[in-house]
């Protein structure tokens, strides 16, 4: 399983082998929100999350 | 399955229907373009779609355009429009005698410290449309009322629908009860983390698993019933005269409540969009 440091806390985030372009995937250790970006080939990596809109929740 | 972001809860619904071999197709709410026109075409989406867009304008306006093209959408655009907007619930909860705080609407300053008169202090200032508690202020008395309102002339016209509400004296957390259908599935305590007075998990409320009493599963039942068949979070508090419902929210979040309960909940949403698809 792919994984990357969290910016934030530095742990360790396991970046899951089934995971989609776009899934928010959670830091375990500080709960930061990070997104998988996909590239071309498939390669995975976490990147900030879009900033919270004024209409988004639940 | 429509998204704008595939959160905690839309991996766990992916992951109950691999489970259960149940084919979900995934759209992209941000990818998706439609002609407005083509009302008799269904193509490319399914019979039944699960709108999950954390967008409250972006779920209420494609869901209205899935339905027009024949699609049944949980939830529906009329419940998505009377759910995100907090007035226009508190009018359905009013009109169904549902219990639910002292609330009143007013557009400017001067009329909104009236109303805050009647409805009394402590109060809470609520945006009609928002979530996660963004925005949610406490009005403690005239002085401070008058300031956050002011502030808010400042902003977005939305924000001047001056929507406020009895301060409900309640211990330091609420309820929230899933009703998926005709059923009351799960409930959790919501308890607001420490220096804040909100309860929602999106500020860091802890979630505790909450038995469901007759009082409340009869209480979530009829305010789902007022709305209509659906999937919602039904939230409610703890008063001195028993419970109070403050918010629907029609794509409710589940992430912390699943391993809290024990419920499997997307796997029941995906049961009931099922049956759905077999009527």
């Amino acid at each position: 399983m792919n994984s990357q440091k969290c910016p934030d806390c530095s742990a360790d985030i396991k970046i899951p082998e089934d995971s989609i372009d776009g899934e928010i995937v959670i830091c375990p250790d500080c709960g930061l929100e990070l997104q998988v970006k996909k590239d071309q080939s498939g390669k995975a990596e976490l990147v900030q999350v879009a900033k919270e809109r004024e209409d988004w929740g639940e | 399955m429509l998204y704008d972001q595939l959160r905690p809860e839309e991996r766990l619904l992916i992951d109950a229907a691999r489970k259960k071999s149940i084919k979900l197709q995934l759209y992209d709410a941000g990818q998706t373009y439609l002609n407005a026109l083509e009302v008799d075409c269904r193509e490319p989406f399914e019979a039944v779609v699960l709108q999950r867009s954390v967008s409250f304008f972006r779920s209420v306006h494609l869901t209205a355009l899935l339905e027009s093209r024949g699609v049944n959408v949980i939830n529906s655009s009329r419940i998505a429009s009377m759910c995100g907007n907090k007035l226009l619930a508190t009018l359905e909860l009013a009109k169904a005698k549902i219990p639910t705080p002292r609330t009143a609407i007013a557009f400017s300053v001067e009329s909104a410290i009236k109303a805050l008169l009647e409805v009394g202090y402590p109060a809470v200032l609520k945006p009609v449309i928002g979530s996660w508690g963004r925005l949610v202020a406490p009005l403690k008395d005239p002085e401070s009322a008058r300031a956050i309102l002011e502030d808010r002339e400042n902003m977005f016209p939305l924000y001047q629908v001056y929507y406020v509400q009895e301060m409900i004296q309640r211990p330091s957390r609420d309820i929230r009860c899933f009703v998926i259908g005709d059923s009351a599935v799960a409930a959790i305590y919501r308890y607001a983390p420490a220096d804040e007075w909100r309860t929602n998990t999106a500020r860091g409320g802890r979630v505790e698993s909450c038995k469901i009493t007759q009082e409340m599963e009869d209480l979530a039942l009829k305010t789902a019933n007022v709305f209509g068949e659906g999937i919602y979070g039904v939230d409610m508090m703890e008063s001195d005269k028993g419970l109070t419902i403050h918010e629907v929210n029609y794509t409710t979040e589940f992430r912390n409540s699943v391993p809290a309960t024990g419920i499997d909940i997307p796997g029941l949403i995906l049961d009931f969009a099922v049956r759905k698809v077999r009527k």
